[in-house]
């Protein structure tokens, strides 16, 4: 089974998030980036069904060089190969059409990624790749079985879940408890040094959004501290103050 | 302004935040409303009253089920149809899947988690939601066509507008794109939805095991709310994945969250950050929630949740 996992490189979740040049760019400074911890699940999952069917993985980012460290974790987890789309990410569309170009050239069984990105959440690309392949996509998926030729998902929907049949291949925007996490070990991060990093360069630069300037949300006034054995004045504070009971 | 506004409805009814997506698309111009599916037209006509002035009702029963390709290709047609110019959706883990799909079709401009609404001053800029609620971008769409999927619980209920026509619509699609079979379907009956809710009440594992959460489900009926819970609750299956609240999780930006017996993570705050009030009871003073809470109770949960849930009770 041949794997595309779509990965993103994304301020760690504890950053403190802040923008410089005007509030135009991501201040990078002393941020750590990591896999978003979707497409990490998303990966846990391939390297699972890898195991118990055999074949290939393959890690796909769209990103700059300082992509590089994060796209080698990938590797140490236990893909065997990697591409490097050498562009900024700067729109879904973007991204998107990217994602279509490597996945058309690959003959992917499946081409797997997180239901979103936590840097802008927007968790359209896996829908975008799929109109671009002319093959279903599916997310937030939470469960994938793959027998031969056919999968079975289980689909998150609001208040429940849904389970689906499908055949391959197809796109999936993964979520937990699709996998655990994996931690890489020492063989893996050895190895995944001499693995195969191959960066090309886009093929096409189009782009439907631009973005202007980032803001801060306003500063969170105190808090009010209400003893416990007052509840009624939280009651009274709900209801006359912030009035919303 | 020409706009169509796909409107998706639980138990026969329209979402909240459907009605909320309406009225987004009421300030910008025309609205025309699209429901996919089995839905009664009495209902679909009351999409009147958050500003749409006609409702396409594709009424085909194998769109009961939200299939992403079928609802895809329906809502393009029904774009066309009604000449729109800017698709409007409330964000939603199905609308999420579908319209990405949309916007390639149309060749639109996408954006998600909109918190306000266009700026047309110099072309097309909208405002939106990133880093899981800590910041925003500014954001000019540069195609003629734009779809905007507008977060939940950011735009005002518009309520004084009339009846809208209900049109059938009929839209032809292929057999080829219902290749999914679904085989079950499991939904919590009854509850009130928690990415769509007012109120949120959520435990985390401070509440020790599955066996305490009476007294969060005893403050959710009073206060009409949904439950949720933290990330180590969902992973010890104390409770089901879809209530999990964070980085990770559901994000919910309801006007009251209450959290109780959560620490206060900033995974999990990522979550929860566009509450509008937000309160925490935790029986340690030193709990990060605590900073970003509104009002707190530093106190024991099996004490204070009982007797907040009397005086509510007694409140109302
Ligand atoms: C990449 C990543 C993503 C993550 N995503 C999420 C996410 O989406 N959502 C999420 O929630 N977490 C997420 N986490 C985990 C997060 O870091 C925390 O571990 C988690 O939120 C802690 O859950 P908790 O507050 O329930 O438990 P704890 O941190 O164990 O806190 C329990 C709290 O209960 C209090 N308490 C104990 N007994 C009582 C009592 N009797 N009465 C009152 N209070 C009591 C304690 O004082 C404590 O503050 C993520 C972590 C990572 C690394």
């Amino acid at each position: 089974m041949n794997i595309l996992v779509c990965i993103t490189h994304v301020p760690d979740t504890t950053s403190r998030i802040a923008f410089t040049n005007d509030n135009t760019e991501f201040d990078k400074n002393g941020v750590q980036f990591i896999i978003g911890p979707y497409d990490d699940y998303a990966l846990a999952r391939a390297v699972e069904l890898k195991e118990q069917n055999g074949g290939k993985i393959t890690v796909l980012n769209v990103g700059e060089a300082d992509s590089d460290p994060t796209i080698r974790k990938a590797l140490a987890i236990g893909a065997d190969e990697a591409i490097r789309v050498n562009a900024f990410p700067s729109d879904s569309f973007f991204v998107a059409n990217q994602i279509a170009a490597i996945a058309k050239e690959g003959g992917y069984d499946l081409i797997l990624m997180g239901r979103e990105s936590i840097d802008f959440n927007g968790g359209m690309v896996h829908g975008m790749v799929g109109e671009l392949l002319g093959l279903p996509s599916f997310s937030p998926v939470m469960q994938l079985q793959v027998e031969g030729g056919n999968a079975k998902i289980t689909r998150e929907i609001e208040g429940g879940k849904e389970k689906l049949e499908v055949s391959l291949p197809f796109v999936a925007g993964c979520q937990e408890p699709i996998a655990e996490w994996k931690i890489p070990n020492m063989r893996g991060i050895m190895s995944a040094r001499t693995k195969p990093l191959n960066v090309v360069e886009p093929s096409d630069n189009a782009t439907h959004s631009a973005i202007s300037a980032y803001e801060l949300p306003p500063a969170k006034g105190a808090v009010k501290m209400i003893d416990a054995d007052n509840v009624s004045e939280l009651v009274d504070l709900l209801k006359n103050e912030a009035k919303v009971i | 302004m020409s706009v169509l506004v796909f409107i998706e409805t639980e138990d026969g009814k329209i979402k909240k935040s459907s009605r909320e997506a309406i009225s987004y698309g009421a300030a910008l111009g025309d609205v025309t409303a699209l429901a996919l599916g089995t839905v009664n037209a009495d209902e679909l006509a009351t999409a009147g009253q958050n500003g749409a002035s006609k409702v396409l009702h594709v009424a085909d029963e194998r769109l009961n089920a939200g299939l992403i390709q079928p609802y895809a290709a329906a809502i393009a047609a029904a774009a066309s149809e009604a000449g729109a110019d800017v698709i409007v959706t409330a964000k939603s883990s199905l609308a999420d899947a579908v319209v990405g799909r949309v916007s390639m079709k149309l060749g639109a401009s996408l954006v998600s988690n909109v918190v306000s609404l266009p700026d047309t001053s110099n072309g097309f800029q909208v405002k939106r939601s990133i880093y899981t609620g800590k910041a925003f971008a500014n954001v000019n769409m540069t195609t003629d066509k734009k779809v905007l999927a507008i977060k939940k619980n950011a735009v005002e209920i518009k309520e004084d507008g009339g009846a809208a026509s209900v049109e059938a619509f009929s839209v032809s699609l292929d057999d080829s794109l219902f290749g999914t079979k679904i085989t079950s379907t499991e939904k919590a009956e009854g509850d009130v939805l928690l990415p769509e809710a007012d109120i949120v009440v959520s435990g985390g594992r401070g509440l020790k095991g599955p066996e305490n959460w009476g007294i969060i489900e005893d403050l959710a009926k009073t206060l009409g709310a949904a439950t949720g819970c933290s990330k180590p609750v969902s992973d010890m299956d104390w409770r089901p994945h879809h209530e999990h609240v964070g980085q990770t999780g559901v994000k919910v930006s309801p006007t009251l969250y209450v959290a109780v017996g959560i620490s206060g993570a900033i995974q999990h705050l990522a979550g929860v950050n566009s509450s509008k009030y937000i309160v925490v009871i935790n029986k340690d003073e030193e709990a990060p929630f605590f900073k970003a809470a509104d009002y707190g109770i530093v106190g024991d949960a099996f004490e204070v949740l009982p007797k907040l849930n009397e005086a509510l009770k007694a409140a109302q």
